[in-house]
């Protein structure tokens, strides 16, 4: 078990900042996701980690121990790739075993691991297969297996479950958290994803152009961002943004006001979807419906808000129709307040 | 597919058989047939009196023995310069055009480039008698010192064929994903682990086209030996000129021409067993 300082770490590919001073600790034992959009550093920042990469400068330090200068073998870490890189020419047994076979672990032991290793992801009945025998999902356990094995300090996955389609990429995710839990591994996960960075990680750490705009647990990034962008990028709907003045610390919009934290100049409303109630017939925030879309858990409204483009989540129940003005009720601690300028949120009260 | 269609590929294939046809099957036909006649009868005199000439044997131990010394070294070294030019990240198309020049070379002006440098009057002799090590021409190609002569050949023809092996291996190793060595890495193999037990294994397929080309043209070497030893190094295939030519016998020139394809057959199917690539090994 190790812990993980990232230590202002810095990648240029050419005269293309990937990650500027990204600084980051992971905690024993925690399992932290690295999400944001493709470009944003994520894989790269992953990668020098793992040692396949070289920073121009910063320090990785894993269990107390600078591994800024070693080789990705010498680090005491496994790695789950994308694409599984599961060796197309060694029978899945030989595939798990690969990483105690370097070890020069004794036979016996080697068995017993593998074995170990197999049951935890329910691959025991192909370990004398050839992968191209197995399906994605099962080459995909086979690469945690692998990983897992050789029982490492440190675990980094690179968008592991990105190549599953739907059903099996929900499935392996629930399996995925159950397992790493019981191995209690310090992890490091790369996605795209925002589902499976919610659902998996202790703390999620989201990255946008190479740097990382804010780290926290799942609930932390979701309900209170410290960027538009981390606002924008989790949920689904998205974060609405809406643009209002504030004076006397009071916003309006249309006939409605809503109390504002002090500031100069332009600020952005930050309002989630689900965080607005309909108020039939009531004074709230005046919302121009357009769309009304039965999502079957819930409806998806899509309108305007004073003119600017807002998405509601209302109960599956809520007669609403296109072409309405409804009125919303907010609570204004559930709000977020974005400096329009620099898109960074303000401090809440 | 609907059946009124099904004359197109054929159709589409039709000029490339009739060209082999023409021009490889009657031929070879021709010439298998030529080998087991004598006037109009089946006879094995073109065999017997090959096998009874005096430089038969000397021809087979020859080219044998050219061909376990050249293409194994060709193979090592093409190994090694695959791999280093895919390691390069700045100017390996350079790189590669300037170890492939060779190739655009006919094998004759390859063989006589190699003469130029290894007659008695040659560079070699030159630069070591300037240099005070020889006190005079030495003979290197000469009927007295076979293996200097042999020595010669081997490596005029590793100078001339190793780029071949070297392109079939980087187009190999450009197909193989480096995901596989970066896993490989990560769980603790050194490179010369990686290179043994990940890039070797997948690199098969490439090994085997590789061998099979170049053994089967090893197997006919010829401009290459006629420039630099002339008869003083028989092999199979100058053996089967000389009958043709000089002794105008296109029999026993067509029972030299069918041993070396049997032999050539043989290669390439002990290469298709032995390194066979199982399909569920495949990527």
């Amino acid at each position: 078990m190790a812990d993980i300082v990232i230590d202002r770490v810095v990648k240029e590919f050419g005269s293309f900042r990937a990650l500027q001073e990204v600084s980051l600790t992971v905690r024993d034992g925690e399992f932290v996701a690295l999400l944001g959009p493709s470009g944003c550093g994520k894989t790269t920042l992953l990668r020098i980690i793992a040692g396949l990469e070289k920073q121009n400068a910063g320090r990785v330090v894993i269990g107390g121990r600078d591994v800024s200068d070693l080789a990705p073998r010498r680090r005491g870490l496994a790695m789950v790739f994308q694409n599984y890189a599961v060796f197309p020419h060694m029978t899945v047994f030989e595939n798990v075993a690969f990483g105690l076979r370097m070890q020069k672990a004794p036979q016996a032991e080697v068995k017993r691991k593998v074995e170990r290793a197999a049951s935890l992801l329910h691959i025991d009945s192909y370990l004398d297969r050839y992968p191209a025998k197995l399906s994605g999902g099962q080459r995909q356990r086979v690469a945690v297996a692998r990983a897992l094995a050789v029982e490492p300090a440190v675990l980094l996955m690179d968008e592991p479950l990105s190549n599953l389609d739907a059903l099996l990429r929900l499935e392996m995710r629930t399996e995925l958290k159950a397992v790493l839990r019981e191995a209690g591994t310090t992890t490091i996960y790369v996605t795209h994803d925002q589902t499976e960075a919610m659902g998996l990680a202790d703390r999620i750490a989201v990255m946008y152009g190479g740097k990382i705009d804010q780290i926290g647990t799942p609930l932390e990034v979701y309900a209170t961002p410290a960027t538009r962008f981390v606002g924008g990028f989790l949920g689904s709907p998205p974060m609405n943004f809406i643009k209002v003045r504030c004076a006397q610390g009071m916003a309006r919009i249309g006939e409605a006001a809503v109390p504002c934290p002090p500031a100069d100049g332009e600020l952005e409303l930050g309002l989630r979807g689900e965080d607005a109630s309909l108020d039939p017939g009531g004074s709230g925030i005046p919302f121009d419906v357009r769309v009304v879309e039965p999502m079957g858990s819930h409806l998806l409204l899509t309108g305007s808000i004073d003119g600017q483009l807002a998405r509601i989540v209302a109960p599956p129940t809520a007669h609403v129709t296109a072409g309405e003005r409804v009125a919303l009720t907010v609570d204004p601690s559930r709000l977020t307040w974005i400096d329009g300028a620099t898109g960074r949120a303000l401090a809440r009260a | 597919m609907p059946a009124r269609t099904s004359w197109i590929p054929y159709a589409l294939i039709a000029p490339s058989v009739v060209f082999l046809g023409a021009f490889f099957l009657i031929p070879l036909v021709q010439t298998i047939w030529l080998s087991f006649s004598a006037g109009d009868e089946l006879s094995l005199a073109n065999y017997e009196r090959m096998v009874n000439d005096l430089n038969f044997s000397l021809a087979v131990r020859n080219t044998f023995l050219l061909t376990l010394v050249v293409v194994p070294v060709q193979v090592v070294l093409a190994l090694a310069m695959a791999t280093m030019v895919s390691k390069l990240e700045k100017g390996r198309d350079i790189a590669l055009w300037i170890l492939t020049i060779p190739l655009g070379i006919s094998d004759l002006a390859a063989g006589l480039a190699w003469l130029a440098l290894l007659q008695n009057t040659g560079y070699l002799n030159s630069a070591l008698y300037a240099l005070g090590l020889i006190p005079g021409p030495v003979g290197w190609l000469s009927q007295e010192t076979p293996w200097s002569l042999f020595f010669a050949i081997a490596a005029a023809e590793v100078w001339r064929a190793t780029a071949i092996v070297l392109v079939i291996l980087i187009a190999g190793l450009q197909l193989i994903p480096k995901e596989f060595s970066e896993a490989a890495e990560i769980f603790g193999a050194r490179p010369w682990t990686r290179f043994r037990r990940i890039t070797l294994p997948l690199l098969k397929p490439s090994l085997q086209s590789a061998l099979i080309l170049r053994t089967v043209l090893a197997f006919e070497v010829f401009a290459v030996v006629y420039a630099l030893g002339g008869r003083n190094f028989p092999v199979l295939a100058g053996e089967a000129y000389t009958w043709q030519n000089e002794n105008q016998n296109y029999g026993v020139a067509a029972a030299y021409a069918v041993l070396i394809m049997a032999i050539s057959l043989a290669a390439t199917a002990v290469y298709l067993r032995v390194l066979r690539t199982r399909p569920e090994q495949l990527p």
